[in-house]
C-alpha cells in the first residue's frame, strides 16, 4: 500500500482519536485549534511520506508529530498563556509542569467516550448533532457529509459551525461522564448513533461506499461504548445487535444500479453469516438486567428476519416484539410493521380491519401496505391503493417500487 | 380528544370460570394484540401500567388483603385511552378481551 492509499486509512481511524485527545486537553473553547493542529499533522505526513516513504509505525509516526506540534504551537502561542493554561491546570495535576499529551490507549478510549457525550449533548438538534458527530467522531471531511445529506456544503459547513458555537454557548465540558450522567445522557447518544446508522442504511445517495461508511461508523462508535465498562449497558449491546443484523444484509438489498431490492426478493447468498452471528452474540449480551428498550425489540425483530424460512413462529414472534414496540412508543412506520406481521399471524382479512383503523391518510406505505393486503382479495380496491400510494410517493426509489407492485398486479389479474 | 379510564373486571375467583392453561395462553396473546392495535392507532393515552392481582383493602374497620371479596368480579387492570366520546370509547372497549371471560369494561371520561 502505498501512502496514497493509506492516509485516507489512517485518517479515517487516527484522526478523531488525537482530536478527542487534544479537545480533552484544551477544552471545548479551542476546538479549531485541535483540529488545525491534527489536520496539519497529516498534511506533513503526507509530504514526507512522498518523500522519504512510509514510516514502519505510521500511527505511532502520527502521535509523534501531533504531539510536537501541539506543544510547539503551545509554546509560541499568547493563547495558551492567556486561556488555555487555566484550562489544563483543570484537568492536569499542578506539580506537573510539562504539559502530558497523553496518547495512549487508555486515554484514547477515554477522550473518545467523552467526546461522544459531548458531541451527542441535546443543546444540539439532531440533524446537528448527526453532522458533527460525523465531522468530529469519524473524521468525515465537509464534502462527503454534504453527499451523504445530499445537501450542500455551505448548508453543512454551517451546521457543523453553528453546532460547535453552541457547544461552546453552553461551555460543555469535555469530560469522562460519571455513572449519573450515563444513565441520563445514554439515551441521547444512542439514539444519535443510531440516526447515523439510519442515514446511511436508509439513505438516498446512490453512493453506497459512502452510505456503507456511514453504518460502519455508528457500529465502530456502538463497539467503544461497548469496550467502555461504564457503558457497555443492555441497550448498547441490543443497539450493536440490531446493527449487525441489518448490516448482514446491505449487500443484498440495493441492486447493481443502486436501487433497493426488497426483503421477498434478496439473493440469501449474500447475506453476510458472519454478522448475523455477531449480531447473535451481542443480543445475548443485551439480554441482562431487566431494561428493555426499543432496540431490544427491534434486534428482536432484525433477528426473526435474518431466518428467510415463513413459519408461523417467525410471525408470531415478530407480531409479539412488534406489539410491546408499539405500546412502549408510537410511530407510524412500527404501526404499519405491525399490521403486515399480524397478516402474516391472523390473516389479511383481519389486517385490513386493522389497517383500515390506522387513517395514516397522507403516508404512502399506508397504501402500499393496503394494496398488499388487499391484492388476492379484491384486485380493484388493491390497484387503488396502489396508486393512491404513487401519487404520495416522493422519491424516485419509492415510485419504482410501487410501479412494480401495480405491473406485478395487472400480471395476476389478466 | 378526550381521555378515558377503562376499568376492566372479571370474576377471577369461582373455579368454572377460569381458563384452561391453553385458553388461557390464547388470552394473553388476543390481550396483548389489543393493546397493539390500540397502541398502532395512538390511542393510548399514558404508557401501560400493569398491576398486581391482589392489593389491599382499607375501609374504616381496618386493612386487609386484596381483592375486594364480597363480590366475585375484582379489577384486572386498567388504561387510559385517547377517544374523541363515549361512542368511540364504547366501540373500543368492545373489542377487548375480557368480555370473552364473562368480565366487563367500566368507562369513565376524564373532565
Amino acid at each position: 500500500m502505498d501512502h496514497k492509499e493509506l492516509l485516507p486509512n489512517l485518517f479515517r481511524t487516527e484522526y478523531q482519536k488525537i482530536v478527542s485527545v487534544l479537545c480533552s486537553l484544551f477544552g471545548i473553547q479551542h476546538i479549531e485549534i485541535a483540529e488545525d493542529i491534527v489536520s496539519d499533522t497529516f498534511l506533513t505526513a503526507s509530504e514526507t511520506w512522498a518523500i522519504k516513504g512510509i514510516p514502519e509505525n505510521p500511527s505511532a509516526w502520527l502521535y509523534t508529530v501531533a504531539k510536537n506540534k501541539t506543544k510547539n504551537y503551545l509554546k509560541r502561542n499568547n493563547v495558551f498563556e492567556t486561556k488555555i493554561v487555566t484550562e489544563i491546570k483543570h484537568n492536569t495535576p499542578l506539580n506537573n509542569p510539562e504539559i502530558d499529551i497523553d496518547l495512549s490507549d487508555q486515554n484514547i478510549a477515554d477522550s473518545q467516550l467523552a467526546m461522544i457525550f459531548t458531541v451527542c449533548n441535546p443543546c444540539n438538534s439532531e440533524e446537528a448533532q448527526i453532522a458533527l458527530a460525523l465531522n468530529l467522531l469519524c473524521g468525515f471531511g465537509i464534502n462527503e457529509i454534504s453527499d451523504a445529506f445530499l445537501s450542500n456544503r455551505e448548508v453543512i459547513y454551517k451546521r457543523i459551525n453553528r453546532a460547535k458555537e453552541k457547544l461552546k454557548e453552553e461551555n460543555i465540558k469535555i469530560q469522562h461522564p460519571n455513572n449519573a450522567e450515563i444513565k441520563d445522557r445514554i439515551q441521547t447518544v444512542l439514539k444519535t448513533i443510531y440516526l447515523l446508522y439510519s442515514e446511511g442504511y436508509y439513505s438516498i445517495s446512490q453512493n453506497t461506499t459512502l452510505r456503507k461508511d456511514l453504518c460502519t461508523e455508528a457500529m465502530r462508535l456502538t463497539f467503544l461504548l461497548i469496550q467502555n465498562e461504564s457503558t457497555n449497558l443492555p441497550q448498547t449491546n441490543a443497539l450493536m445487535a440490531l446493527m449487525c443484523f441489518h448490516s448482514s444484509r446491505f449487500d443484498a438489498r440495493t441492486g447493481l444500479n443502486g436501487e433497493i431490492i426488497l426483503y421477498e426478493d434478496q439473493d440469501q447468498s449474500l447475506w453476510n453469516q458472519e454478522l448475523v452471528d455477531k449480531g447473535t452474540y451481542f443480543l445475548s449480551q443485551s439480554s441482562t438486567g431487566n431494561t428493555l428498550s426499543k432496540y431490544h425489540l427491534e434486534a428482536g425483530i432484525a433477528y426473526w428476519h435474518t431466518i428467510k424460512k415463513e413459519t408461523t413462529e417467525k410471525w408470531k414472534n415478530i407480531l409479539e416484539l412488534y406489539n410491546n414496540l408499539i405500546i412502549l412508543e408510537y410511530s407510524p412506520i412500527v404501526a404499519l410493521n405491525r399490521t403486515y406481521a399480524l397478516s402474516k399471524v391472523n390473516g389479511k382479512e383481519e389486517a385490513i380491519k386493522e389497517a383500515e383503523k390506522l387513517n395514516l391518510t397522507d403516508n404512502h406505505f399506508y397504501y402500499s401496505l393496503l394494496g398488499n393486503l388487499y391484492s388476492e382479495i379484491d384486485a380493484k380496491k388493491a390497484s387503488q391503493h396502489f396508486e393512491t400510494a404513487f401519487g404520495l410517493a416522493k422519491t424516485a426509489s419509492d415510485k419504482n417500487i410501487i410501479s412494480k407492485n401495480i405491473k406485478q398486479l395487472k400480471l395476476k389479474t389478466n | 380528544m378526550n381521555e378515558f379510564l377503562l376499568i376492566f373486571r372479571r370474576d377471577f375467583k369461582t373455579k368454572e370460570a377460569q381458563p384452561s392453561p391453553e385458553e388461557y395462553q390464547q388470552h394473553l396473546q388476543q390481550w396483548q394484540n389489543w393493546f397493539g392495535s390500540l397502541a398502532a392507532q395512538d390511542k393510548l393515552a399514558r404508557p401501560l401500567q400493569r398491576w398486581d392481582g391482589q392489593g389491599k383493602l382499607v375501609n374504616s374497620k381496618g386493612v386487609t388483603d386484596g381483592p375486594f371479596v364480597e363480590i366475585k368480579e375484582s379489577i384486572g387492570g386498567l388504561i387510559i385511552i385517547k377517544a374523541k366520546d363515549y361512542d368511540e370509547a364504547t366501540e373500543i372497549a368492545q373489542g377487548c378481551p375480557v368480555l370473552n371471560f364473562g368480565g366487563n369494561v367500566e368507562i369513565r371520561m376524564g373532565v
